[in-house]
């Protein structure tokens, strides 16, 4: 498994660049990988998508998807993809250095 | 005296409301199943509908006359699930109080949450087989389509059985050919997922067959619009006067022209869900535990079906293998028993691949789709096109009615999915070895 090196620790990622151990992430490690997914700067809006999907992983054990973020977290589906444009439920996981959203079976 | 409560008289509701009748005494408990509408549907037809293999009237029978008698039967809506005071206030201004709620009221449609899909073209340019009123509106337009582009998109997961939007794909492709007509028809697939399929194994069949087909795949396409052409595009006439078509906008900008398109709408939970503080989530499923089927909010309540939120498919297959494990547990519950975790997820498909061919899928919550035979060494091919698998989804519906709704216990076709049977590829078969999923 790959490791890289975000806000100088070294963490484990997976094929798709997700942290493996969620609880190895740090805030200060966000704007590095979002530079990683080709977003430069995080702007406010972009921290209430990211700590949504942090909270919402801790309480149920999987981030939402965009349909569920579009309808709970305040910022609309639209917006969303303004702010992260290669996917939001998966730019903004990897961000928030939790597990790639189950796509529905 | 128990009264048990059954929202919904579709698949899992009737065949939980056939299977407690038979295990309760009419003296110790009263079942009431509540349907806003008289009709059951066989769902599974509708896929056939647009092309002409069934009609409406062959898959549609008399809900009160799948139940057991015993059962009482209220069609009315339902206003709200007040689970603080075990109590369903129905549309028609009366309550009923339950010892046990079971919620099989199965998913809803909601194609106006898409923008532009319910607009000016909606069942002329753009269609749904995933209601009757829109299976019969395809049909016709189906036999007027002389050529052109016709899309078939599947807006977001989670959908009722994620398998048929590609069997229409593949009945498409075999229908225009039958018309002598398939080379003046480009069909293109166009999904929220990055592939064909979420599982691997049957990601690699299925993608397969689209290329074999000659149909084209679009993946992680999130539609944002639809935006719909005239009326009548892809008919001689339109072709000939160059009339534009219509266009699926994706929410990244991406667009995908078409001069038909077969759109699956966003799917939620039954409207009461939301209505109903403390039972649904933010879609209107209810969440349940995955094995026990016993719903979140509160231990009297339960649910099975399309209505939950279990990570498996929604399809009659689950409903069915949940059955027997959902009515044990209320029966547990109401004697006071620890409930079973008995339900492992199992799911069961055929998929119609066209020219009279089907394939079969069986898996659970731990195991993929994989190669091999159903129910066991001797049964039906798996992930492998035959026509003893197409014989078996057009046998499927006798089975249907006169063994599934009754829930009768079939021999050799058991809840839990069968591994004997089953080809697994080495790494899961490690994986299986160490218990884990």
């Amino acid at each position: 498994m790959p490791a890289v090196t975000y806000a100088g620790h070294s963490v484990a990622v997976n094929e798709e660049g997700f942290l493996v151990d969620p609880a190895q992430w740090t805030e200060d490690m966000a704007p590095q990988i979002a530079k990683s997914a080709g977003i430069d700067e995080l702007t406010a809006r972009h921290w209430q998508v990211i700590r949504f999907m942090r909270a919402e992983y801790q309480a149920k054990g999987t981030g939402p998807t965009v349909r569920v973020l579009g309808k709970t977290s305040g910022v609309s589906i639209k917006e969303l993809y303004q702010l992260f444009p290669k996917g939001p439920a998966k730019t903004a996981a990897r961000i928030a250095g939790i597990p790639k959203p189950r796509g529905c079976i | 005296m128990k009264r048990i409560v059954i929202l919904g008289g579709g698949t899992g509701g009737t065949l939980t409301a056939n299977r407690l009748r038979r295990s309760f005494d009419e003296r110790d408990a009263e079942i009431v199943v509540v349907d806003h509408d008289a009709d059951h549907v066989y769902q599974p037809g509708l896929l056939f509908v647009p092309f002409g293999l069934t009609s409406m009237q062959r898959i549609v029978r008399p809900r009160r006359q799948q139940f057991r008698s015993g059962i009482s039967f209220r069609q009315a809506g339902i206003g709200r699930v007040d689970t603080g005071a075990d109590r369903v206030h129905l549309d028609d201004g009366t309550a009923l109080d339950y010892d046990v709620l079971v919620v099989a009221t199965g998913a809803r449609l909601l194609p106006g949450e898409t923008e532009g899909l319910t607009g000016p073209g909606w069942l002329k340019s753009v269609f749904t087989f995933y209601t009757p009123e829109g299976a019969v509106a395809l049909h016709r337009a189906l036999e007027r389509f002389t050529g052109g582009r016709l899309v078939v998109n599947v807006v977001d997961m989670p959908i009722k059985c994620p398998v048929a939007p590609l069997e229409f794909c593949f009945l498409a492709d075999y229908y225009f050919r039958r018309r002598g007509i398939r080379d003046r028809v480009e069909l293109t697939y166009v999904t929220p997922l990055d592939g064909a399929f979420t599982k691997p194994v049957c990601n690699r069949e299925l993608s397969g067959l689209l290329v074999d087909k000659g149909i084209e795949l679009v993946t992680e396409f999130n539609t944002g619009t639809v935006e719909a052409g005239p009326a009548g595009a892809g008919t001689a006439g339109s072709a000939a006067s160059g009339a534009p078509g219509g266009r699926l906008i994706s929410y990244d900008e991406r667009v995908v022209p078409f001069d038909l398109a077969v759109v699956i709408p966003l799917h939620g939970g039954a409207a009461y869900v939301e209505r109903s503080p403390g039972l649904g989530d933010e879609l209107g499923f209810i969440p349940v535990d995955p094995s026990t089927l016993q719903a979140k909010a509160r231990p009297n309540v339960f649910a099975v079906g399309d209505a939950t939120d279990v990570p498996t498919s929604k399809a009659g297959s689950v409903a069915h293998f949940e059955g027997d494990v959902l009515a044990d547990n209320v029966r547990r519950f109401l004697a006071g028993q620890e409930l079973l975790a008995g339900f492992d997820g199992h799911t069961n498909c055929f998929i119609e691949t066209g020219f009279g061919k089907a394939l079969l899928i069986d898996f659970n919550y731990g195991t993929e789709p994989l190669a091999g035979h159903y129910p066991a060494r001797l049964g039906l091919p798996l992930l492998r096109q035959s026509r003893l698998n197409h014989l078996g989804k057009l046998a499927f519906q006798q089975f249907y009615w006169h063994s599934l709704l009754p829930g009768r216990d079939v021999p050799g076709i058991s809840s839990a999915m069968p591994a004997r049977g089953k080809t697994r590829p080495r790494a899961q078969a490690a994986a299986g070895a160490r218990g884990h999923r």
